[in-house]
């Protein structure tokens, strides 16, 4: 009945030219930005001819590499401490799924569905209280803190679709529990822990609201800079910063999905 | 824990033919009548204290000897596989004791048991070759490294998967995957080998090849195997001796021939082959001979091991190929007529009526050994086999 009722929407006229229509409109912005990145004129609206001037600026201007290298830096600590504290969370939720399992579940998968700016503000207000001063370190914790249930969500599917009685070969052939972890469920989650991590460095990389509310005056990420450069004017460059970091974020992504393809096949 | 791990022939280096020969040749050998693995008073109760609570397994006493090959047998959900995970440490047991080889092993984890388990899907490990898989448990006991690879290598050939040694799992056919989980158990010497339903991922011809290679590996390697199966035929065909469980509790213990000669109960008599189930009252009992009055059939005679009291009810038990057919009507014999008949190949099944039973009787291809063959409609006399008969109490 499902397949059937898929056939009639496909064949609804007008289906096939709204879904290019989707395609373009979530395209189109992208491949404009990425195009006139590579514009020889200061103008993004006007066409001036081919240049690679404003990769030029862009790589020679310091304050730029300053909050690109920051961003970098927090997203991989962020990243990694995030799937450390994730792959700890998912072995307990899907062991225990009698004993509460559900709930911690549940409970660590809402921030996802909770408004970023609620999140942002909370962070805030908390370090505030606690009185911790803004600036790096308050970013590093606030990622690392919203990294983790999007690190959480793959590990816990990859530890899902292993079989649970391989722990328990393990055990029968005289591997201690700390044994079994480190010789059979570690090495087999690892497509899981790469494309958790991947996730959570991408999210940190872009992240541009929580950041903003918890950064202090001396600390900048990149999306906050590019941020800083519209209210100068809309000039290329800030296109070829997105375009870099667009290059760099599929590139992430492809790696992530490439990864889960093999681990699916095991 | 002392284990005996199998040491290389001193005489002749082990070559791929000799291996298996070495192996059996440098077998400690165990007592012939001592005791494997015990249960006394065991109980296993999941979710006790609450009100799913449900009784897998109530007051199981078992012996099983050593070098013995022991099937635990009974229909799904009988509680089988949760002796066989409490003797391989996956369970806990609620009350009782659980010894291997003396041991109380009652509260040890899996990993410090002499035992090893092939699992229903193998459980192989997904990332290791097969000769890693093989090669695991005895990494896990410390071995040196030269004779782990050894034993590994006897262990390929005994299962004759030498040419699969650099493979992984997941490019191998289902039989392979179960000669590689077999290795796997096998080398680290367990006392007892634990196998969880191994066959039942197979196909029909496999299944059979299997089981001639099981029971040879086991005569090879003179270790202990408890088999776990739901299937009858299988259990027959392969066992020393055979428990046959049913809700949780031990019906009856022996060699195949007894629980297909001599069963005690009617749920062992109806499981372990076919059988005709009839009810039956007791009319007089002389020395250990009962005379038995069967509802619409008249008297018939039978041996009783157990007491009886004339008038109580009892259960009688025949073999669909232990009944005899004869032509027409012959004095005090029980007739029937032919309801249906089913052409087997090998053999002819006759499905009678004889006043409220329906029987089934089954000949080898029907007239030879001068019996005749009958058509639906023909009545019949029933003759019975001497010693045919079994009364049963429950």
């Amino acid at each position: 009945m499902s397949t059937a009722r898929l056939r009639d929407l496909r064949v609804f006229p007008g289906f096939g030219l709204l879904s290019v229509g989707c395609v373009v409109f979530l395209y189109a912005p992208i491949v404009v930005l990425a195009l006139y990145s590579f514009n020889d004129g200061r103008s993004v609206t006007r066409w001036a001819g081919f240049s690679l001037r404003w990769y030029q600026t862009v790589f020679a201007n310091q304050n730029i590499q300053t909050a690109a290298l920051n961003s970098v830096v927090i997203a991989i600590i962020a990243a990694t401490v995030a799937t450390v504290f994730a792959l700890g969370a998912a072995i307990a939720t899907v062991n225990r799924k009698k004993g509460g399992g559900e709930g911690a579940h549940v409970v660590l998968t809402f921030p996802l569905m909770v408004p970023e700016i609620v999140t942002a503000v909370a962070s805030l207000v908390f370090f505030v209280a606690v009185g911790i001063s803004l600036g790096f370190a308050t970013i590093l914790i606030a990622h690392i803190v919203f990294c983790i249930p999007f690190a959480y969500l793959p590990i816990k599917a990859r530890l899902e679709s292993m079989d649970e009685t391989l722990p328990s070969a393990a055990a029968d052939l005289y591997a201690s529990p700390a044994r079994a972890f480190l010789r059979i469920t570690l090495p087999l989650l690892v497509p899981g822990l790469v494309s958790g991590w991947l996730l959570a460095f991408i999210i940190s990389l872009d992240d541009f609201i929580i950041t903003a509310l918890v950064a202090g005056p001396g600390a900048t990420t990149l999306p906050l800079h590019i941020y800083g450069m519209l209210r100068l004017g809309m000039t290329p460059e800030v296109n070829a910063i997105s375009t870099l970091m667009l290059a760099a974020s599929t590139v992430l992504v492809l790696l992530s999905g490439l990864l889960g393809q093999v681990g699916r096949k095991h | 824990m002392q284990r005996a791990i199998i040491e290389p022939n001193p005489t002749s280096p082990a070559d791929s033919k000799a291996a298996s020969a070495a192996m059996s040749g440098s077998l400690p050998m165990q007592h012939p009548n001592s005791v494997a693995a015990e249960v006394r008073s065991l109980c296993k109760t999941y979710n006790a204290g609450t009100p799913r609570a449900h009784e897998a397994l109530k007051d199981v006493n078992l012996s099983i000897r050593a070098n013995e090959f022991f099937t635990l047998l009974g229909p799904s959900g009988c509680g089988k596989t949760t002796l066989l995970r409490i003797l391989g440490g996956f369970e806990m047991l609620t009350s009782g004791v659980c010894r291997i080889f003396g041991e109380d092993v009652s509260r040890l984890p899996p990993e410090a048991r002499p035992v090893n388990t092939v699992f229903q899907q193998y459980a192989l490990f997904p990332h290791m070759t097969v000769r890693r898989n093989i090669a695991f448990g005895l990494e896990m006991l410390g071995k040196p490294k030269a004779e782990v690879e050894r034993t590994v290598d006897r262990m390929l050939d005994l299962v004759h998967m030498r040419e699969y040694a650099d493979r992984r799992p997941d490019t191998m056919s289902g039989g392979q995957r179960q000669r590689v989980a077999l290795a796997r158990a096998l080398a680290p010497q367990p006392k007892l080998l634990l196998l969880d339903e191994p066959l039942s991922a197979l196909d029909l011809k496999l299944r059979q090849k299997m089981r001639l290679e099981l029971k040879s590996l086991q005569r090879e390697t003179g270790i202990t195997f408890v088999f776990v199966t739901h299937d009858q035929e299988e259990a027959l065909a392969m066992s020393d001796r055979v428990a046959v469980i049913s809700n949780g509790r031990l019906q009856q213990v022996g060699t195949p021939e007894d629980i297909y000669e001599q069963p005690q109960s009617r749920f062992v008599a109806d499981f372990i082959g076919e059988s005709n189930l009839v009810e039956a009252r007791v009319a007089r009992c002389i020395g250990g001979e009962a005379a038995l009055d069967v509802e619409g059939f008249g008297q018939v005679h039978a041996p009783v091991a157990q007491r009886v009291e004339v008038g109580q009810k009892v259960w009688l038990s025949i073999r669909p190929e232990r009944l005899v057919l004869g032509a027409g009507h012959s004095d005090g014999q029980a007739t029937a007529s032919i309801a249906d008949r089913t052409y087997l190949g090998n053999a002819v099944e006759y499905h009678l009526r004889a006043g409220e039973h329906a029987l089934t009787a089954r000949s080898p291809r029907g007239g030879l050994r001068g019996r005749q063959d009958f058509a639906p409609g023909d009545a019949v006399s029933l003759g019975f086999e001497p010693g045919s008969i079994k009364v049963l109490l429950s």
